[in-house]
């Protein structure tokens, strides 16, 4: 399943973020289609629906769309897989309040 | 581009529709809390749009995931340009972009 950490080894290494916090939101969705449909979901009650805020120098100038992307591909295998849902702000470094 | 019927039936769609989302559930049934966030933000900004349910058509589901190289629905298309997911429009809508870019397509009247 998707965990925390995983996620957490994969954004550091693909985007050497300033600043990165990422919350397992799964049990807000227990019950869910995609959350019933994932086995691994379901039997660990977790690894579903993650919250990411990462802020990074990678995002400065890119659309928005060019920055989901980057996010999705550097978690291709997880969003193919077990992650139902992830809500994402990418940030450049001068967008974020500290 | 392709002779897929998948992506022949969504490029037909996105040419037909101005304001298109492909998304979970109907827009007056949303199946899932991130279709039911942008059904409800087009709706405040007051465009007339066509929803297009995935959940009853697998193919369509996968398909349209392959068409947008966009691994989530909901998924946000304005007079054939995909737009975004629930994130992306939620910050245009926030910001006030989605009802500039919403204006400047001719789909919204001038605010007064």
């Amino acid at each position: 399943m998707a965990t925390v950490a995983g996620i957490e080894d994969k954004l550091k290494a693909a985007f050497q973020p300033i600043r990165l916090d990422i919350v397992d939101q799964s049990h807000r969705h227990a019950g869910h289609a995609g959350v019933r449909a994932s086995v691994a979901g379901a039997r660990a009650g977790g690894g579903t629906h993650f919250q990411v805020r990462i802020v990074a120098e990678a995002f400065a100038g890119k659309s928005r769309l060019a920055r989901q992307r980057l996010v999705y591909a550097a978690l291709a295998e997880e969003m193919a897989g077990d992650i139902h849902a992830l809500a994402l702000t990418a940030l450049a470094p001068d967008e974020a309040e500290s | 581009m392709t002779n897929d019927p998948v992506s022949e039936r969504i490029q037909q769609e996105i040419s037909a529709n101005p304001v298109l989302l492909f998304m979970k559930g109907t827009p007056s049934f949303p199946q899932c809390g991130f279709s039911a966030a942008v059904v409800q933000i087009l709706s405040r900004a007051g465009v007339q749009f066509k929803g297009i349910d995935v959940l009853t058509d697998p193919g369509l589901r996968e398909g349209i995931k392959r068409f947008s190289n966009w691994p989530t629905i909901p998924q946000l298309y304005v007079k054939g340009e995909f737009i975004g997911g629930c994130d992306i429009v939620r910050e245009m809508y926030e910001s006030g972009e989605l009802a500039t870019l919403l204006t400047e397509k001719g789909l919204l009247a001038p605010a007064s």
